[in-house]
């Protein structure tokens, strides 16, 4: 096939000779120029940060520079295993992360389930938009929107609980109540959105199946388990597996816009500590070695997730 | 319930069973609670001051003034941190696509060699990077630190836009369309801006919207990168340091005694940021859904 058509676009070529790279440089030279442009740009902005991970292995010092710096193996490793930080934003990474998986992964399946179910397109189609509304909103003003609702002094909730006889309480403001807080506004963010996946997946059922299941005698719900669920199975199954690997991650914008002095428990997570150490106290090495840390756990994860996905006869993702 | 349904020939539109009436309000409980925080947002944005602090505005704006919108406009370091996020928007987005299109449409040819090495150096950026602080010390040798070039260059190759578009060209684009204009003697280039653009207007104005929602949202790599310009920071950075850092008055503040309950204008810097996102997202839902499709397509 490709020296069909060399021959066709050239035909000067010899179809006897295996072409060399020349060739292919002269004919398609083109497409070489055009891709070059976007491959300097992966190099200079994505491989080249990539040779600064060595410094996770040196010991880095401003004046000695880059190369200059001495090695030091993995005694920053060791050194960051044992800091009680480290700890304790591994605890909260993991802790709110799958606290997340268990809400905000879950509330898209179900809203989207429900969305199924109703036959009135125009009732469909002004929930989403409103729905859908939450995710295009960046988290500096979902903070802030959280801020002037939810705060403890004049949050507009907490005046309604005072209107109603109750008492006031520290939503933003205390470590629990921040936990669950930072988790509600993390599904109401998310919650519309996810739907579009499993709702695409759900538009290609065929709707006999359905008709037959009725005929058969099948309720709604007996319809919902054995029809629309299955349909989207295998959806979820690679969302999750990609919701997995990100299980050391977490979004480092979400908690910067939501925290506050008051709540320091949960709010020191892996990114937030990289962050810390790295740009807040120049201690490059060891910010380094974290973030290292956190990219090969969620690697790990990610594999380890496909892996046991495809045992279960799913068709995982890598 | 079941016999009436059980009729495939029977349209099921109209019937309202209990159920359908349950599903019904829980999803519009659900959007409500999507929409209410904004109404009550905006109610306090142009609430005169007593209300407020006697926290008694709801979802309907009390004393109705817009004062705190003039402050909002009088203010320069508010105005000109808009600009920046304009400005850094616009040239991300021009950056961006042209980067996706150079990129997608060679690796859609099937003649291109070494398509799958390039497709590999590409995406494998999708599953690992550098992390925050190599990324930092790149952008600091490229002498990028304090300058709007920080916000514009190094998230403005998106592989997962790539292979949204890459996925679309393959698919979207005739083979023998192609074929015949290079019969006709047409060059790649000519292909590529003559055919293949025009045809992709559609997903091109997706990933556009891709990028300029992303650009216009994010603020860590702003607040990592836009130290010690403080002129320099786009208009979510200076929300953060506004709201809730807290850290920062209001320009007007320091002039004049400010009689303004900071809630109100909080709420209203808050409405002023949305607006532009709330402006364009009626006409701009319908291709980011179709963009989460298409992306969903590689799984």
């Amino acid at each position: 096939m490709k020296v069909a058509s060399a021959s066709k676009t050239n035909h000067t070529a010899l179809l006897s000779k295996k072409q060399g790279i020349g060739y292919y440089l002269q004919r398609d030279w083109q497409l070489y120029l055009l891709v070059l442009f976007p491959l300097a740009f992966v190099i200079v902005f994505k491989y080249l940060p990539m040779t600064g991970l060595v410094i996770a292995f040196k010991d880095y010092k401003i004046a000695r520079g880059f190369w200059g710096s001495e090695w030091v193996g993995f005694q920053i490793f060791q050194e960051i295993f044992s800091k009680p930080d480290f700890a304790r934003a591994v605890r909260n990474t993991l802790l709110l992360n799958i606290l997340d998986l268990c809400f905000s992964f879950t509330m898209p399946i179900v809203l989207a389930i429900l969305l199924n179910e109703v036959k009135s397109v125009r009732f469909k189609r002004v929930n989403q938009t409103l729905l859908y509304l939450p995710h295009f909103l960046s988290w500096v003003i979902i903070g802030a929107i959280g801020y002037q609702l939810l705060s403890e002094g004049s949050g507009v909730v907490n005046n309604l609980i005072e209107l109603m006889g109750g008492n006031r309480i520290p939503f933003l403001q205390e470590d629990t109540h921040w936990l669950i807080s930072y988790l509600a506004i993390g599904v109401w963010q998310s919650m519309g959105w996810g739907t579009i996946i499993y709702l695409a997946a759900m538009s290609g059922i065929n709707p006999e199946m359905y008709e037959a299941a009725t005929v058969d005698g099948a309720g709604r719900w007996r319809k919902v388990w054995n029809i629309t669920v299955p349909s989207i199975r295998a959806t979820i199954v690679t969302l999750l597996i990609m919701n997995l690997g990100k299980v050391m991650e977490g979004s480092f914008e979400r908690i910067f816009a939501l925290q506050n002095k008051a709540t320091t428990e949960f709010t020191t997570t892996i990114p937030v500590l990289v962050y810390r150490w790295g740009i807040e106290s120049g201690n490059f090495s060891r910010a380094t070695a974290l973030g290292l840390f956190q990219s090969v756990i969620g690697i790990i994860l990610v594999i380890t997730a496909d892996r046991v996905a495809k045992k279960l006869g799913e068709d995982g993702i890598l | 319930m079941r016999a009436s349904t059980g009729n495939p020939a029977a349209p099921r539109k109209g019937r309202l069973d209990i159920w359908e009436l349950l599903i019904r309000l829980v999803l519009i409980i659900a959007s409500l609670a999507c929409l209410l925080p904004f109404l009550h947002v905006v109610s306090k944005s142009l609430s005169s001051d007593s209300f407020v602090i006697a926290n008694k505005v709801f979802l309907w704006p009390e004393g109705i003034t817009i004062e705190a919108y003039k402050k909002i406009f009088a203010d320069a370091s508010i105005l000109r941190s808009l600009y920046i996020s304009v400005i850094v928007t616009v040239l991300f987005t021009i950056l961006g696509m042209v980067l996706t299109i150079c990129a997608a449409y060679p690796l859609s040819r099937t003649q291109f060699k070494g398509r799958r090495v390039i497709t590999f150096i590409f995406l494998f950026t999708m599953y690992f990077s550098g992390g925050i602080i190599p990324d930092y010390m790149n952008i600091n040798n490229l002498g990028l630190m304090d300058t709007i070039w920080s916000l514009v260059l190094p998230l403005s190759f998106s592989a997962f836009n790539l292979l949204i578009m890459k996925t679309s060209l393959t698919s979207s684009i005739p083979v023998s369309l192609e074929e015949s204009a290079r019969i006709d003697g047409a060059g790649h280039f000519r292909i590529l801006i003559s055919i293949v653009l025009p045809l992709s207007k559609p997903i091109m104005a997706t990933l556009a919207l891709f990028y300029a929602v992303g650009r216009w949202n994010a603020y860590q790599d702003a607040l990592f990168y836009i130290k010690h310009e403080t002129d320099l920071r786009p208009l979510q950075l200076k929300l953060y340091y506004l709201v809730i850092q807290a850290s920062e008055s209001f320009q007007l503040e320091a002039t004049q005694v400010s009689l303004s309950n900071p809630e109100v204008l909080k709420a209203s810097v808050v409405v002023f940021a949305t607006l532009p996102i709330l402006c364009v997202y009626p006409f701009v839902q319908k291709y980011f859904v179709q963009g989460v499709m298409l992306g969903a397509v590689k799984e």
